[in-house]
């Protein structure tokens, strides 16, 4: 059971929140020009890592704010939150 | 005849206090502070139980919630029966009934015994091998396999206890109060923070407080009565609070905890009633201190498991603490120092010692001397090589050891005992600590695993950090508590200590005997029955992972988690594969660390607070007029109101006919409702729906259709245009909450610049829906002023309007397919706006319906329910609702799908209607759908969704989905039912009204 800092509500429980999956997969803006190969890799791809990954997260039994995080999933260490649109953190 | 072998002095027994209890069916005595173990040997049983695999008799082995063999049934009722619970750790009350557990018809005569003598036919994986084939032969062995296996009874009726669950946030938790917990609280609670102790026992100060020797002291005092004054004198500490009986049983990330505090178990029964039997403490810690202690070694040699056999510190504890004496001729068996201690407590009381057997050849040692003075035999460099006795030792044969400690030589010599106590060092219990996700490291010297890397902030002091010694514990806990907590100093930086244990060992994993392993039986896990025969024998057979060798021998997989034996498997496994301990691993440790009841984890959601439960406003109206409910997502549905005498079928098809023939009403207030506003909303509307809505008009409606991005349908309901910017969206009712994350998400993430606000207001408004051909008669009467003419207020229209001064949102839409009007009106008046439409539709024979009337009357229309008719694998088009699918727009969620490769096949699966040859006969909903039923196999073309017996067409209907479907009309298809093949035609999904008159009547 982590405990999350949203970034607008800081520290809560892990229960108040969705995971979401994959972050910064952006949705294409002209779906209609893709191809099929083209469309599946938005559709169904994502990376599954041992380490560093960057995530959705949802504080859905809160503000209701999307935003994303920087979780090591090999410990659960949670290197950092930041909100939607805003740039990932580089280290 | 039973002797008593209880002692005068025993440190937690109120000898004032007699309680009587039953094993087996026995009547026996015991004092106040007894456990069930303790009380038993009081009385000189030692006998508790059979082995889970060969039946061997077994007793007790330890003083704690380690304890392998001594579990028990406990209570008689059906009710409250719990099987193993560990003897060592119930404390005895008046009335309390235990038997033995795992063995039958009795512990003294069971059956399962012979499997002892067949046991070479018994090995490792021996059930994986044999009963696992032939396949069709594993129902015969199982039945004589539980029979014989048993592992206690669970109770039959439901738990009368009351168990609870509470939440804890602290600064320091503290895991285990004996001496170096103690001391962990003081600096804590001194130091300003908020801390919690707890302490798995009931009592305080873990093996130390009963410690009364001269070899052992601080400050110039008995390590034991030092620290008696120190729990004096935290008690009073105002930052403090202590809890013992609470054990933690899961220790996860982020230091969240989870611990049992058991409440009443030790109380009499009657002294129970209406109190909170468990409570589930979740602790939620800034930073954990864990001082669990550790657990002492048993010894692997040739039946070191005969009751009678205990680790040498339980002999102590048992002695010291609860004054009772296991035995009347002793013999300890060591490879440290331990040992030592529990003899000279053994000398102080008066209790014979026979003999001491150690490893070790030469140590120079205070305790050994002690013990010598007093003219107690020692061998030294011997092992034990043998025991005998069957249902207690009553002698051993011992062996000298070789230089290299691999054989034994020499002359046997016999020695007679009743009682033997084991010493094999001391295993740190760092259980916790790896269930949080700590990573260890190994020690050498004494063969132990430690806390290494923390996963979070987190300490572990004391035994459970390696510190084995007096002076050991006392030198660096306020050391590493001041460097942790980041203070100056403490109550205990000058600490005078004086400590006799000398810290020599002789690890041997395996002890040899003169003969060869596989005759022998040297139990490691005692409660699975795995030999170390096993585990070589798993080594042979290729097994090299210990996780492997641990599932294939079932070593570590009792209800002890191999809190014993599990290093010595490790030992063996490495040595015999040459492989270096540090480098092998270990098991992983999972939750609890001792079992849980059910009751404790469910805790109050039992009975009707499983789960919450939403009603409507108008939820007592339909309690009042016997309505039967249905489930729906959260929510309580009025699902048909049976009049007298009246069966569901019966209900629903009266409740049918009138709604198309009178009035029906229906309450839909579950209904989601979603407010969506801003300059931008038609805009996000044609961008979520499959339609295209910037042309609907205010005070119109418009049925929409939601997708996934992947094209498959996902929701659908009726959106509302209330003004220029202001719409109000309906979900299904079991999907408003995911309707309104998914819509959140594309907002907030991929479309942030359109000028959009969503506002959940299910909870806001009551829905009452009224149909039929009377319906605007009854609505008219109940909203006067509210022009209803066709031309006014058209289907598919809306109008906001008053009843009383009371403003409600009208829409006539219509789910059923008759005329029919929705009043959305704030909830606390849904109740009066039902009972008003009631009255008046009086005369017009006004039908209350529920959710099975609505679904019949919605599949004589052919209207989908999303979740019924659907699955994720249903397209709009497989839906035949291409005319819902705006060809215009560039793009909206799911668009780009609906032409990849595989959703624009044509035999893909496509709803139809489907009506039965025999007008009566109703098809079974998920009944699967053939063509040909002499192929074999037989080809499943699809399965049935929605079925009914339509009261209005008189006939039997049904929606399915069928491979190719779509091309299919007019076609005949099988349904193969379990006594019959049933006919069926491929028809038109709408079935009745497919021009739409009676919604515009
Ligand atoms: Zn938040």
């Amino acid at each position: 059971m982590f405990i999350i800092n949203c970034p607008y509500c800081g520290e809560r429980e892990q229960s108040e929140f969705k995971a979401g999956g994959e972050a910064h997969i952006v949705r294409p803006k002209q779906p209609t020009e893709l191809s099929d190969d083209e469309w599946a890799e938005y559709l169904f791809m994502r990376k599954n890592i041992k380490g560093i990954q960057f995530e959705r997260w949802n504080h859905t039994h809160g503000c209701r704010k999307w935003f994303n995080m920087v979780r090591d999933t090999s410990n659960d260490e949670i290197k950092a939150v930041y909100k939607m649109g805003e740039k990932p953190p580089v280290d | 005849m039973t002797k008593n072998l209880r002692l005068k002095t025993g440190k937690a027994i109120d000898e004032t206090y007699r309680i009587s209890f039953k094993f087996n069916g026995s009547t026996y005595y015991g004092f106040k502070g007894d456990t069930l173990a303790s009380a038993l040997l009081a009385n000189d049983i030692h006998l508790i139980g059979r082995s889970f695999k060969y039946h061997r008799p077994r007793g007790i082995m330890t003083a704690g919630s380690e304890e392998p063999n001594a579990i028990v049934q406990l209570h008689n009722d059906s009710s409250r029966t719990e099987p193993n619970v560990r003897a060592t750790e119930i404390e005895i009350y008046e009335g309390l009934e235990a038997s033995s557990q795992n063995c039958w018809p009795s512990v003294n005569f069971d059956i399962g015994g012979i499997n002892n003598l067949l046991s070479p036919l018994l090995p490792a994986g021996f059930y994986y091998k044999t009963f696992m084939w032939p396949a069709s032969f594993w129902e015969k062995y199982e039945y004589f396999i539980r029979r014989s296996a048993g592992l206690g009874k669970s109770p039959t009726k439901p738990d009368p206890d009351i168990y609870e669950h509470k939440y804890i946030h602290c600064d320091v938790l503290i895991i285990g109060a004996g001496i170096s917990g103690i001391m962990a609280a003081k600096i804590a609670a001194k130091n300003g923070l908020k801390t919690l102790l707890v302490e798995e026992k009931p009592n305080l100060g873990g093996s130390t407080i009963y410690q009364n020797s001269d070899h052992f002291k601080i400050n110039n005092q008995n390590s034991g009565s030092w620290l008696e004054k120190e729990i004096n004198e935290i008690k009073k500490l105002k930052n403090l609070e202590i809890k013992t009986r609470t054990s933690v049983a899961a220790f996860h990330g982020y230091n969240f905890l989870l611990a049992r505090e058991n409440l009443t178990d030790h109380l009499p029964m009657n002294q129970r009633n209406d109190k909170t039997r468990h409570k589930l403490l979740k602790i939620r810690a800034k930073k954990v201190i864990t001082a669990t202690g550790s657990i002492e070694r048993p010894m692997i040699f040739d039946n070191n498991d005969r009751p009678g056999i205990l680790l040498s510190s339980a002999i102590k504890k048992f002695a010291d603490y609860f004054g009772v004496a296991c035995g009347e001729k002793n013999i300890l068996f060591t490879n440290n120092d331990s040992a030592y201690e529990t003899a000279i407590s053994l000398i102080q009381k008066g209790i014979n010692i026979e003999a001491i057997i150690d490893n070790r050849e030469e140590v120079n040692s205070k305790l050994i001397y002690e013990v010598e003075k007093n003219n107690i035999k020692i061998f030294k460099g011997y092992t034990v090589a043998n025991t005998f006795g069957y249902k207690r030792i009553n002698k051993i044969s011992i062996m000298q050891l070789s230089k290299d400690g691999q054989k034994v030589v020499g002359p046997k010599i016999i020695l007679s005992c009743d009682c033997l106590g084991v010493s094999g060092g001391w295993t740190p219990a760092v259980h916790l600590f790896t269930q949080s996700g700590g990573k260890l490291k190994f020690r050498e010297d004494d063969q132990v695993f430690l806390p290494n890397i923390y996963p979070s902030d987190q300490l572990s002091i004391g035994a459970c950090n390696g510190d084995f010694t007096l002076d050991e514990i006392l030198r660096n806990t306020p050391k590493s508590l001041i460097k942790y907590l980041k203070i100056k100093n403490t109550d205990y930086d000058n600490l005078e200590v004086s400590s006799s244990t000398n810290k020599s060992k002789r690890n041997i994993w395996l002890l040899p005997s003169d003969k060869i392993l596989g005759k022998t039986k040297s139990f490691v896990d005692y409660q699975n029955d795995a030999t170390a025969k096993d585990i070589k024998l798993a080594l042979r057979e290729g097994f090299r992972s210990i996780e492997h060798v641990k599932r294939y021998t079932t070593t570590g997989m009792g209800t002890d988690q191999g809190k014993l034996g599990n290093m010595h498997a490790l030992g063996i496994v490495s040595e015999t594969a040459g492989a270096k301990m540090g480098e092998l691993g270990t098991t992983t440790f999972r939750p609890p660390y001792t079992p849980l009841t059910f009751g404790t984890i469910v805790g109050r959601n039992v009975g009707e607070y499983f789960d919450i439960f939403r009603k409507t406003p108008i939820h007592d109206w339909h309690i009042d007029h016997k309505a039967e409910f249905e489930n729906v997502g959260q929510w309580k549905r009025a699902w048909y109101y049976p009049k007298e005498n009246e069966n569901m079928h019966d209900a629903v098809q009266r409740e049918s006919k009138a709604a198309r023939e009178g009035a029906g009403i229906l309450d839909a207030s579950t209904l989601g409702k979603i407010d969506i506003q801003g300059t931008d909303a038609s805009e996000f509307l044609n961008r979520i729906y499959t339609n295209a809505w910037s042309k609907l008009a205010v005070g119109k409606c418009r049925y929409g259709l939601m997708l996934n991005e992947d094209g498959m349908v996902y929701d659908d309901g009726v959106t509302t245009r209330l003004d220029e910017n202001h719409y109000i969206m309906t979900t299904t009712t079991g999907g408003a909450a995911n309707v309104m994350g998914k819509l959140e998400d594309y907002l907030q993430t991929e479309w942030p610049e359109l000028d959009v606000y969503l506002t959940s207001v299910t909870d806001h408004f009551a829905t009452v829906s009224v149909c039929g051909p009377n319906s605007k008669k009854i609505v008219s009467q109940v909203i006067p002023d509210l022009d209803l003419s066709d031309e006014n207020f058209p289907h598919m229209s809306f109008k906001n309007a008053k009843i009383g001064n009371i403003n409600c949102r009208v829409m006539r839409i219509s789910f059923t397919g008759e005329h029919s009007y929705e009043i959305n009106i704030q909830a606390n008046y849904g109740k009066s706006v039902w009972e008003k439409c009631m009255e008046a539709g009086k005369d017009y024979n006004i039908t209350p319906y529920g959710t099975e009337t609505m679904h019949l009357l919605r599949a004589e229309k052919g209207f989908i329910i999303v979740g019924q008719d659907t699955d994720a694998t249903m397209t709009p088009i497989d839906l035949q609702m291409d005319w819902i699918v705006s060809k215009k727009k560039y793009d909206f969620i799911g668009k780009r799908s609906l032409y990849r490769s595989d959703t624009i096949k044509e035999n893909r699966k496509q709803l139809v209607g489907l009506l039965t040859d025999d007008p009566n006969e109703v098809l079974e909903e998920g009944a699967q759908i053939v063509a040909d039923i002499n192929k074999s196999p037989i080809e499943m073309l699809g399965h049935v969704t929605s079925s009914y017996y339509s009261p209005n067409l008189k006939k039997s209907i049904a929606l399915g989905v069928v491979r190719g479907g779509k091309n299919m009309m007019g076609q005949k298809l099988i349904i193969p039912m379990e006594k019959k093949n049933i006919n069926v035609i491929v028809a038109d999904p709408v079935f009745l009204d497919k021009e739409n008159k009676r919604l515009n009547a």
